[in-house]
C-alpha cells in the first residue's frame, strides 16, 4: 500500500521535470533561431544606420580640414550665425505646421472614408493613397511646374478668375507655405490610412453605448474616438515629425532653399554647407542638430504609449 | 419608469429580408419581459429598435406615452446593458458609470452620490478607481449594470448580458439581475437565447421565431400550455418529445403511435380532441411525464415499454434515451432505478400532461 502510493506520487513528478527541461531547451533553441533569422537585418541596420550616425557625431567634432578635434565648437558656431537661426526657425515652422495639417486632413479623410461607405469605397481609398506612392522627387517636379509664375495651371486659373499672378516660390512666406502644402499633400494619406485603421478598431458598441448615455456626434468624437485613437495619433505624429524634420526632396527640388535661404531645412542646409561648400564637419553638425530634441520627445511619447497600451489591452 | 408599446413593428433590410415581421407587444410599467428565441429570430433587432439603434421600417414604438420612432437613443431615456459590456476602456469604473450623468450636466455631488449608491447596491465600491481591463467578467457585468442604474431611466434594456460568462457565474448573475429588479423595479426588456434565463427572470416571456411572436405568457403558462409546436419544443430542458400519432376510437378515444402502441386520452380531454379523430397529429410529451412505472396506478397514466439506448445519470435524476419507431425519445427517471443500454424499461406515460399538435398548422390543440 505504502509502496503503491509512493510510486503514484513519484511517477508524475519525475515525468513532469523532463518536459520542463526540454521546453527550456526548445525555447533557447527557438530564440537562437530567431536571432539567426534577424541577423542579416540587424547587420544591415548597423551598417546603414548605426555606423553612419556615430561617424557623423565623430565628424561633427572635427575642424574644417578634419584634422583636429574641436569638441562642440561647430555647434556653438552654427548657433551664433543668423542664417542658421533662420534654418532652425524654418525647420521647426515647417515640421510643426506640416504635421498639424497632415494630422488634421488625415483625420478628416479617415472619417469620410470610414463613414461614407459604398461600392466605391476601395477605389476612393486607393486614389487618396496615390500621392504617397508616387516617388516624391517626381511629384515635386509636377508641383514645381504647377507653381511656375508664368505658365502654371494655378496662375492660369487665378487669371481666369480675375486675380493677378502670384509668385508662389518667389517670396519668403508664399514659398514657405508652398513647400508646406506639397509636404501635406504627400504626407496626409499616410495619416489617413493609419487613422482609418484606428477608427475601424474602435468597437461599434462603444458608440452605441455612448449614444444611449446621451452623447451627440461631437461628444462621441471627443470622449470615445479621440481617446481610443490616442496611441495611434501619438505614434503617427512622432514618426511624421521625425520624417518631416529630415525632409530633403521637396525643398531641394522646389526652392533649393531660396528665396534668400528662407526655406532651408536642416537636411538641405546640411547638404549646402557639407557637400556644396565642402565643410563636412559643419554639415554633419547641422544634420545632427535635432537629434537630442527628437530622441527625448520619442522617449517620452513611446513611454506614454506603452503605459497606455498596458492599461487598455 | 414607463410602459413600452410595440405596434405592428417591421424591420426589413436590403434585399427584402424581414428580420421582424410586424410584431405587437404591450409591456406595462415595472414589468420584466424577456424576449427569447433561437439565433436570427429577431429578438435582438427588436431590442435595438426599442433602444433607437436600429431604424424601424414600419409600425410604431411608444415609450411612456410618446412615439419614439424618430427620437435618437440619447433622448429616449433608456439604459442598455450589452452582451460584451461595452465599457469605455480608457475610463475608470467611476467615470464609466458617471459618463451619462456628466453628459446630462448633473452637479458633481449628485453624480458622486448616485454612483456611490449604485456601486454599493452592486457591491463594486472597491473597484471604482480601476480600469475595465483590471476587472473580471462578472465585475464588468456589474459595472455595466451600474452604468444603467445610475441614470434612473424609464426602461432598462439587456442584450444577452450573461452570454460571455461561465456557467457558474451566469447562474449567480442571473440571481443578481432578478434581485436588482426587485430593488429598482424599472420596466425591463431582456433578450436571451437561453430559455432557462427567460423562465427564471421573466414576469412574462415572449417567444420569437422567424421574426414573429409565437407566444407571450408567464413562464409557467408557456411551460404547461404552449400554443405552438415551436414553443412546446423550445421551452423546457430536455426538450419535449414529439411522436407522430393518430387519434383512433378503440373502445374510447386513444392515441395510436407509429409502432402501434395505443394510449387512452384522459376523459376530460375527449371532447377537445374528438374533432381531430383520424387526422395526422403529433403527441407532445415532456421527459418528466414519461417516467418509471411506480406511479402507473394513477388515473390517466398509460404504460409502454422502451428499449434503452443511452443512460445519462445527472445525480438528482437520470435521463434515458430510447426510440419509438425510429423517433428519438428522452425520459426522465428516478436515479435509483438501475437500467442499461439494451434493457427493456417499462415506462409510465402521464397522459394528463400530454399535448396534441395538429401537423397541418403546427398549433397545439
Amino acid at each position: 500500500m505504502a509502496d503503491g502510493s509512493t510510486m503514484v506520487v513519484g511517477a508524475p513528478s519525475a515525468a513532469s521535470t523532463r518536459p520542463t527541461g526540454s521546453m527550456k531547451m526548445l525555447a533557447r533553441r527557438r530564440s537562437m533561431a530567431a536571432l539567426a533569422l534577424c541577423a542579416p537585418l540587424i547587420l544591415l541596420i548597423v551598417c546603414l544606420k548605426v555606423y553612419p550616425t556615430f561617424y557623423a557625431v565623430y565628424l561633427a567634432m572635427l575642424d574644417r580640414r578634419m584634422n583636429n578635434f574641436v569638441g562642440l565648437d561647430n555647434f556653438a558656431f552654427m548657433l551664433s550665425r543668423p542664417s542658421f537661426q533662420l534654418v532652425i526657425f524654418q525647420s521647426v515652422f515647417f515640421a510643426v505646421t506640416a504635421v498639424i495639417l497632415k494630422a488634421f486632413f488625415g483625420f478628416v479623410l479617415a472619417h469620410l472614408m470610414h463613414n461614407i461607405r459604398g461600392r466605391n469605397e476601395r477605389v476612393w481609398r486607393g486614389l487618396l493613397l496615390v500621392p504617397w506612392v508616387i516617388p516624391l522627387a517626381l511629384s515635386t517636379l509636377t508641383w514645381w511646374w504647377l507653381f511656375d509664375p508664368s505658365y502654371s495651371a494655378f496662375n492660369w486659373t487665378l487669371n481666369a478668375l480675375g486675380i493677378e499672378d502670384i509668385a508662389f516660390l518667389g517670396s519668403t512666406w508664399s514659398a514657405r507655405f508652398s513647400v508646406i502644402a506639397v509636404n501635406v499633400w504627400y504626407g496626409a494619406p499616410f495619416f489617413m490610412i493609419m487613422y482609418l485603421a484606428a477608427l475601424k478598431s474602435v468597437p461599434d458598441q462603444l458608440y452605441e453605448a455612448a449614444a444611449i448615455d446621451g452623447a451627440n456626434a461631437w461628444q462621441k468624437l471627443v470622449f470615445i474616438t479621440l481617446p481610443m485613437m490616442r496611441n495611434i495619433i501619438l505614434i503617427t505624429v512622432l514618426y511624421s515629425l521625425i520624417v518631416t524634420f529630415a525632409d530633403f526632396d521637396i525643398v531641394r527640388i522646389l526652392t533649393n532653399g531660396g528665396p534668400q535661404d528662407s526655406t532651408h531645412l536642416f537636411a538641405t542646409y546640411a547638404f549646402t554647407v557639407g557637400i556644396q561648400s565642402g565643410n563636412i564637419p559643419r554639415g554633419a553638425a547641422v544634420s545632427l542638430f535635432m537629434f537630442p530634441i527628437l530622441a527625448t520627445l520619442a522617449f517620452f511619447v513611446l513611454r506614454d504609449v506603452m503605459k497606455r497600451n498596458k492599461e487598455l489591452s | 419608469m414607463a410602459n413600452v408599446s410595440i405596434r405592428k413593428v417591421v424591420k426589413a433590410y436590403e434585399g427584402d429580408v424581414q428580420a421582424v415581421k410586424g410584431i405587437d407587444l404591450e409591456i406595462v410599467d415595472h414589468e420584466f419581459v424577456v424576449l427569447v428565441g433561437p439565433s436570427g429570430c429577431g429578438k435582438s433587432t427588436t431590442l435595438r429598435m426599442i433602444a433607437g439603434l436600429e431604424e424601424i421600417t414600419a409600425g410604431e414604438i411608444w415609450i411612456g406615452g410618446d412615439v419614439v420612432n424618430d427620437v435618437p437613443p440619447r433622448d429616449r431615456d433608456i439604459a442598455m446593458v450589452f452582451q460584451n459590456y461595452a465599457l469605455y476602456p480608457h475610463m475608470s469604473v467611476f467615470d464609466n458609470m458617471a459618463f451619462g450623468l456628466k453628459l446630462r450636466k448633473f452637479p458633481k455631488e449628485e453624480i458622486k452620490r448616485r454612483v456611490d449608491e449604485a456601486a454599493k447596491m452592486l457591491d463594486i465600491q472597491m473597484l471604482l478607481d480601476r480600469k475595465p481591463k483590471a476587472l473580471s467578467g462578472g465585475q464588468r457585468q456589474r459595472v455595466a449594470m451600474g452604468r444603467a442604474v445610475v441614470r434612473n431611466p424609464k426602461v432598462f434594456l439587456f442584450d444577452e448580458p450573461l452570454s460571455n460568462l461561465d456557467a457558474k457565474l451566469r447562474v449567480q448573475m442571473r440571481t443578481e439581475i432578478k434581485k436588482l429588479h426587485q430593488l429598482v423595479p424599472t420596466t425591463t426588456v431582456y433578450v436571451t437565447h437561453d430559455q432557462i434565463e427567460a423562465m427564471t427572470l421573466a414576469d412574462r416571456v415572449v417567444v420569437m421565431n422567424h421574426g414573429v411572436i409565437e407566444q407571450v405568457g408567464a413562464p409557467q403558462e408557456l411551460y404547461h400550455n404552449p400554443a405552438t409546436r415551436f414553443v412546446a419544443g423550445f421551452i423546457g430542458s430536455p426538450a419535449m418529445n414529439f411522436l407522430p400519432c393518430q387519434l383512433v376510437d378503440d373502445g374510447g378515444l386513444k392515441v395510436q403511435l407509429a409502432d402501434g402502441t395505443k394510449m387512452a386520452v384522459p376523459p376530460q380531454r375527449v371532447d377537445r380532441y374528438g374533432p381531430f379523430k383520424g387526422k395526422k397529429m403529433t403527441l407532445g410529451i415532456r421527459p418528466e411525464h414519461m417516467t418509471e412505472t411506480h406511479d402507473s396506478e394513477k388515473p390517466g397514466v398509460q404504460r409502454m415499454n422502451a428499449k434503452v439506448d443511452v443512460v445519462e445519470p445527472m445525480g438528482m435524476e437520470t435521463l434515458v434515451h430510447h426510440f419509438v419507431d425510429g423517433v428519438a425519445v428522452c425520459s426522465r427517471i428516478d436515479p435509483n432505478v438501475h437500467t442499461g443500454p439494451g434493457e427493456i424499461l417499462p415506462l409510465a406515460v402521464d397522459m394528463n400532461n400530454m399535448h396534441l399538435i395538429e401537423d397541418a398548422s403546427n398549433r397545439v390543440v
